[in-house]
């Protein structure tokens, strides 16, 4: 590691960066290590950032502790996709199984914000039946919450990141409007709607979470296409810059550069704090509560790093289901040279969806569903596509290149099932904290497979009505899931329906960790409703004296 | 290779609304401060230069991007893509040990290194262990295909598609902040976007 990778921390003395200016400050409040916290949060990204944000409005004592740096988008995020690499978690994992998963930048954010600094926006909810996949659709298990139950909180979060969206989503029960309207559509989405009309299949403009409009201190999205790396001017609404200034101004503490290492518990078995690196020095901050929102590898690593003699096996793991049922979705691809110039890099990289395939149940020869996308990459993470998945090299590859502008592909976000053998173990190597490493072992199922069959040939053929020539395929996967899923019975789940654990009643989880099943849909937005919810639920329970 | 885009310069917008401090302080870097040999011996340095000369040919470039001080550069700062299978050794040692089979390999099958092989000779060897058709006993410790699809190509790809002149090349608009763009529909081009030769 070299000095570049080792940034020093930005927040303390009174103070944290001000999101919205260069160099700028905003105050912050701050808790000694020895003052016991109402909640220390690990983690600051969309379950993080945002259940922080609802505690600290509560009223809540709350200190937030992220492995990575605390970023000021305007002076720190260049327009290139190499220098960005670094809003990703690098620090080395193990990958393994019959189709090992891609991890870094694939799936991971590194700082405060996570993985929403580079995600691409996409702000769907699950379809209804999903919360009940086992007992309406046979497959998976079911939530311990109703779609009812969760889609106020869905509504809370599309307002408060000003989704633009269309004025009628084609698919799911009816909502309250996106707050705000929907982007102009890029050539790369018209595409995906002209193959989609002449197939005679519903699509739409993606409920987006970028500002169409003036938001504040947020201009309207200037379409420069950089978003999977950083959106410099602020139209993006992550958790960066929506939730974490809310966290600030009520009162809570963002602690950046700080590594969570252990979850300690008292004499009764409850957590006392946590042991974390900060400033090259291990340091324990005191809490009544603790949450762990650190995505699903690092919260699963965790629990397991945090293991003790009351807990052998980790905390919160006495089901032994810490880790297991990892589930990503699956990312199969289908690309297409056009006639026409798309020039695909501008505007958000994904800008038209079909859920078709979500929300039909008739004629599928597999279980879940899958939504698909318009793509934009850039032109180092497209050769690195056209390379590894066409095999080109040398001058074949440098010709590939040239149609970079009239190239247009779909991307599905494919469910995979929860299975017990997908998971998250300790390997024996250590990092350079010294705390043993995640092991990530992950396989198809038969089911995960005919899905993809499935996606790769219906897409196949909307690129080619649409117009697309010499179509070939790629195979990726995105977001991890399911690794500490909830439930509501203690030996089939490893937290209830609030997030908090069976086992260690002041530990909470709140983070994409907590999903039975992934759907067919990106869960940033599920994410964060959940973690409006659970930033709901506790100040309920504490009112009634049941924290 | 005929210019697709001819006369289009990306860093033509370096004084434009395209461009902002933070991206003109990377590419400043990125044009200015090639780094020099710190990680690879002077041998493996040599080696890799010759396989990257024909992952990325440049023939028509009097200056050609450069691709061996960047690898070698990321492997000084032993920085990698954050994850790795549990059978590749961790990275600085799967490079070292992958040239070093990799080098072996040429002598099973032409009896010299190589860099001594001619330009048909050397694509014919990495297309083998493109292929996964190998020769050497020392592909046990690093698998071969692997280390050329996901370490030499891979790599190499990102390297060369990360510089302006390539960007130049394929008509990509380059850095966009804070401008960004304006026509977004088939065929609308703005006119700080790169036009195709007709």
């Amino acid at each position: 590691m070299n000095s570049q990778d080792q940034p020093a921390p930005r927040t303390g003395a009174g103070r944290a960066p001000d999101v919205f200016r260069r160099g700028g400050w905003v105050p912050m409040r701050e808790y000694r290590d020895d003052e016991a916290v109402d909640f220390a949060i690990v983690g600051a990204g969309a379950g993080g950032a945002t259940v922080a944000c609802k505690l600290a409005e509560a009223g809540f004592s709350v200190v937030v502790l992220e492995a990575g740096p605390f970023w000021r988008p305007l002076e720190d995020f260049a327009s290139d996709e190499e220098s960005q690499q670094q809003l990703y978690w690098l620090d080395e994992r193990l990958t393994s199984g019959a189709d090992p998963i891609a991890l870094g930048g694939n799936n991971s954010g590194w700082g405060v914000g996570g993985s929403t600094v580079h995600f691409s926006m996409i702000s769907l909810r699950l379809r209804p039946e999903w919360l009940r996949a086992r007992s309406l659709l046979g497959y998976g298990v079911d939530w311990p919450i109703s779609y009812a139950e969760l889609a106020p909180y869905y509504e809370e979060a599309e307002h408060a990141l000003a989704i633009a969206g269309p004025l009628r989503y084609p698919w799911g029960p009816p909502h309250r409007r996106y707050p705000y309207r929907e982007h102009e559509m890029n050539a790369a989405g018209l595409v995906l709607a002209r193959g989609a009309e002449r197939l005679n299949v519903p699509w739409s403009a993606v409920p987006l979470a970028t500002v169409s409009a003036p938001r504040g201190k947020s201009p309207p999205c200037v379409y420069r296409g950089f978003c999977n790396f950083g959106c410099s001017t602020n139209a993006k609404q992550s958790a960066l810059v929506v939730w974490i200034p809310r966290a600030l101004r009520a009162g809570a503490e963002v602690r950046d550069l700080a590594m969570a290492g252990r979850i300690e518990l008292d004499a009764q078995g409850l957590a006392s704090g946590v042991h974390y690196r900060r400033a090259d020095a291990w340091r324990f901050q005191r809490a009544r509560n603790v949450v762990v929102a650190g995505y699903a590898i690092e919260t699963p690593r965790l629990l397991l790093n945090s293991a003790c003699a009351r807990f052998p096996q980790g905390l919160a793991n006495r089901s032994g289901l810490v880790g297991t049922h990892l589930t990503t979705h699956a990312g199969p691809g289908v690309w297409a040279r056009f006639d026409e110039e798309i020039r695909w890099n501008k505007g958000p990289p994904n800008m038209a969806v079909c859920e078709h395939w979500n929300y039909t149940d008739a004629g599928k020869d597999f279980a879940g569903g899958y939504a698909f996308m318009s793509q934009g990459p850039l032109p180092r993470a497209w050769a690195q596509l056209v390379a590894t998945a066409r095999g080109l090299w040398g001058a074949a590859l440098r010709e590939a290149m040239l149609d970079y502008n009239h190239m247009s592909g779909l991307v599905a976000v494919a469910e995979t099932e929860p299975r017990n053998c997908n998971r998250v173990t300790l390997a024996e190597e250590r990092d350079r904290y010294g705390l043993p490493i995640a092991h990530v072992a992950f396989s198809y199922s038969d089911n995960d497979r005919r899905m993809q069959a499935h996606a790769t040939r219906f897409m196949r053929r909307m690129l080619e009505a649409a117009g697309g020539r010499a179509t070939w395929t790629s195979d990726d996967t995105s977001h991890i899931l399911g690794t500490c899923r909830m439930g509501s019975d203690p030996d089939a789940s490893v937290v209830d329906a609030d997030g908090r654990s069976w086992d260690v009643r002041n530990l909470w989880i709140c983070d994409g960790s907590l999903f039975p099943t992934c759907g067919g849909v990106n869960p940033s937005l599920t994410i964060q409703a959940l973690a409006c919810r659970i930033g709901a639920r506790i100040p309920a329970l504490a009112a009634r004296g049941e924290l | 290779m005929k210019p697709r885009y001819p006369g289009y310069q990306v860093l033509a917008k370096w004084n434009s609304p395209s461009f902002d401090d933070s991206t003109r302080a990377v590419l400043a870097r990125r044009l200015g401060q090639v780094p020099p040999r710190r990680f690879l011996t002077e041998a493996e340095w040599a080696l890799l230069e010759a396989v990257n000369r024909r992952l990325l040919p440049q023939p028509e470039r009097s200056e050609p991007i450069p691709i061996t001080p960047w690898i070698d550069a990321m492997l000084h700062e032993d920085r990698g893509e954050g994850y790795r299978r549990p059978d590749m050794p961790p990275l600085r040692q799967a490079w070292r040990l992958g040239l070093a089979a990799l080098d072996d390999e040429a002598r099973r099958q032409h009896g010299q290194g190589f860099a001594a092989l001619d330009g048909a000779a050397q694509d014919a060897l990495l297309q083998t262990l493109a292929d996964n058709r190998v020769l050497s006993p020392q592909w046990q410790a690093v698998h071969a295909q692997r280390f050329f699809v996901h370490l030499l190509l891979k790599t190499a790809a990102g390297i060369y598609y990360a510089h302006p002149a390539a960007w130049d090349e394929i008509g990509f608009g380059g850095p966009a902040s804070p401008r960004g763009y304006v026509r977004l529909g088939f065929g609308q081009r703005d006119p700080w976007e790169a036009r195709e030769a007709p």
